[in-house]
């Protein structure tokens, strides 16, 4: 973590200086009415693909957000840059306004950059136009500044002035994504809600991106929110973690401590189950069993019970409460004391 | 490569090249020269970015290129017969019963209209003559031995019915049916969520363990080729770049693009290393830089390396490189 950002971190406790909170966030999907879908499946016809989400994104920061497809991730991006509406709970924007209604100005302030540069990028607009389309329909600049400021944000991207007359089809993957982040940011949005942003990319590429949200967190001091699977990509990025398990946050740290003093079952499980460079270092204890259940029939009680190897009684009765285990440390988990007893692997031997 | 055991290899790729044929004669080659050899229950694992030609050359040795790629030159011999030059039908044969192969994403390798069991079970019922009902019982137990829970009623399901990492347990019980002596394996758990991924790669192990079959397993991620793999091959822009033991070749790699990827990625166990990302990005197949294909992306770059592409040349015992600079490349990356 920089110098900057942790001490942002430190004067950010109360939810008060939060860019963007969500509370008590709830979305369902409802099985199809029609005839065909309701002859066609049996059970529960309800889908919570957020179930009850409480997290703020404090400002400069960036928040990574893991766990399972499925887990309702991508759901809750998509609220949160208003391509779809919650069902239930609120969002706040900087502690006051609710980002309910969706006018020009709510929506210029929260972007998104996804996970496929081929499919996200108009592929008849030049990047000239698209930058320009934008500029102009949000009023950042006035016409006569349009090509100026274009060539400001190709720069702070990594791309030189040449490319505005260019098509999408032009560029690679990873040139592609910058120009997917360079339209984020043309807006001069306050935060910026990337899904899943390198996981299309070629390696030897990835690392270029990685180092670019961690400038425009620098330079203009951007709130990101990163979806990611790869936590070791999580790892080298993000200031702090929020773990998902079937629509909702199961733990939350900052990234240090999380990967040092994991105080969820299912943040262990993954944490042994990352593919790792050394050997030695992958531990069998918390391997997990089974397929994660489905959101249609969320389980009773703590909604990790049937895969988790410490659940008892009282987690089949209870449904855990995000609590504070640490201190910055908040875990829904009933056993969390009890998995903090069972050591996590050696750390790897230097080799000689 | 030769066999490393002394005995022949169970595969021998020989100086590969795959390619589109163009009108009037001229074609354009995408993997060049390839040769590898893999061992009775020897795993190695391919690695290389999108378009180095890793995805293809397994395809060629299963004999499924897309429409329009075809092999221009080389040989593939499984178990000393040439695969290419085979006739359709004896090769046909081979594929099931020898050679099966994993793909990426289940739901497209899987027939939608056709219940899980009974794709498992035609296997068996045309290669080993056995009858439904064996093939069937078969089936069922074949998905007992890759962890689905209560495969009797599990094998009357359809894909779409079943979760990623099932269906994906579906493919590989598919392709052990027969019990197979090579396993082709292209991207196996690049679709799986990360605890499945672990599920997937400890069943692929152990299933080879029990059967002595050989794994070749393609892949970006250096990490998991490291718990799957004893052996490498590193490719960039249809070349084979690299080869030699995992562990080894990790440790200290001894061409520029292994130790690129190397340090460009990020490591779990090492989080306060700093990224260093490979310039630039890899040619286009079709117009090749002259000499070495990395050339211009290479921090050891000299004068020399764009006159020729270098011979892969054994620079360590057991370890192959293509690069004229290998000498220079001696650090240890713990």
């Amino acid at each position: 973590m920089s110098p900057v950002s942790a001490a942002r971190t430190a004067s950010a406790e109360t939810t008060d200086t939060s860019m963007l909170r969500v509370s008590g966030l709830t979305k369902s999907y409802s099985r199809g009415t029609s005839l065909l879908s309701r002859l066609g499946s049996s059970g529960p016809s309800t889908l919570k693909a957020l179930d009850g989400v409480d997290l703020d994104l404090r400002p400069g920061e960036i928040l990574a957000l893991v766990g399972e497809s499925g887990s309702g991730k991508s759901t809750l991006a998509k609220i949160l840059v208003g391509s779809t509406t919650a069902t239930g709970g609120q969002v706040f924007y900087r502690g006051t306004g609710a980002l309910a209604r969706r006018d020009r100005e709510s929506s210029r302030r929260v972007q998104m950059v996804f996970q496929d540069p081929y499919s996200s990028l108009n592929p008849r607009l030049t990047v000239g136009r698209m930058l320009a389309e934008l500029l102009l329909l949000h009023k950042i600049v006035p016409r006569s500044e349009v090509r100026a400021e274009s060539v400001r944000l190709l720069n702070l991207v990594g791309l030189e002035e040449e490319v505005l007359g260019a098509y999408p089809s032009q560029f690679s993957g990873g040139q592609r994504q910058r120009l997917a982040i360079a339209r984020a940011i043309a807006v001069r949005p306050d935060v910026l809600i990337a899904d899943e942003p390198v996981s299309a990319l070629d390696v030897s590429v990835q690392a270029t991106i990685l180092d670019l949200f961690t400038s425009l967190r620098a330079e203009l001091g951007l709130s990101i929110l990163f979806i990611a699977h790869n936590l070791a990509v999580v790892q080298h990025l993000s200031d702090r973690v929020a773990v998902m398990y079937l629509g909702r946050i199961v733990e939350i740290a900052d990234t240090r401590e999380l990967f040092a003093h994991p105080r969820h079952p299912y943040t262990r499980a993954l944490i042994d189950s990352i593919p790792r460079m050394r050997e030695g270092s992958v531990n069998d204890a918390f391997e997990l069993d089974g397929e994660p259940p489905s959101p249609y029939d969320v389980p009773a009680g703590c909604r990790f019970h049937p895969r988790c190897a410490l659940a008892s009684e009282i987690c089949r009765a209870n449904d855990p409460p995000l609590l504070q285990v640490r201190p910055a440390h908040e875990s829904a988990c009933l056993k969390a004391d009890e998995l903090a007893a069972i050591p996590l692997p050696e750390p790897p031997q230097e080799l000689p | 490569m030769t066999g490393f055991l002394g005995g022949p290899p169970l595969l021998s790729v020989q100086d590969l090249t795959i390619g589109l044929r163009r009108p009037g004669g001229r074609s354009v080659a995408i993997v060049e020269g390839v040769s590898f050899d893999v061992d009775p229950g020897q795993r190695l694992g391919i690695v290389g970015e999108s378009g180095s030609g890793k995805s293809l050359t397994l395809r060629a040795i299963a004999g499924l290129l897309p429409r329009g790629v075809e092999v221009l030159s080389g040989r593939v011999e499984f178990d000393g017969r040439d695969l290419l030059t085979m006739k359709a039908k004896d090769r046909r044969a081979l594929m099931g019963p020898q050679i099966a192969m994993i793909f990426q994403e289940p739901m497209t390798a899987l027939n939608p209209v056709t219940r899980v069991g009974d794709q498992i079970a035609e296997g068996p019922r045309r290669h080993l003559g056995m009858s439904a009902k064996e093939a069937g019982e078969l089936a069922v137990s074949m998905m007992a031995r890759t962890g689905i829970p209560d495969p009797a009623r599990r094998a009357r399901a359809y894909p779409h019915e079943l979760s990623g990492g099932l269906r994906q347990r579906i493919m590989i019980a598919m392709a052990v049916s027969c019990g197979p002596r090579l396993l082709l394996c292209d991207e196996p758990t690049t679709a799986l969520d990360v605890t499945v991924q672990l599920q997937v790669l400890k069943l692929l192990e152990k299933l080879c363990d029990d059967t002595g079959a050989s794994l070749v397993f393609v892949t970006h991620d250096l990490a998991v080729v490291n718990q799957t793999c004893s052996e490498l091959a590193v490719m960039y822009a249809g070349h084979i770049v690299e080869a030699g033991r995992v562990k080894e070749t990790f440790r200290q790699p001894r061409h520029p693009y292994t130790r690129g990827l190397l340090e460009s990625a990020p490591d779990f166990d090492r989080p306060e290393r700093e990224l260093i990302p490979i310039p630039g990005f890899p040619p286009n197949v079709a117009d090749r830089p002259p000499g070495c294909p990395f050339a211009p992306r290479c921090g050891y770059v000299r004068e020399h390396c764009t006159d020729a592409v270098p011979p892969l040349l054994e620079v360590l015992p057991g370890r192959l490189a293509a690069c004229y600079e290998s000498d220079r490349l001696v650090e240890v990356l713990v």
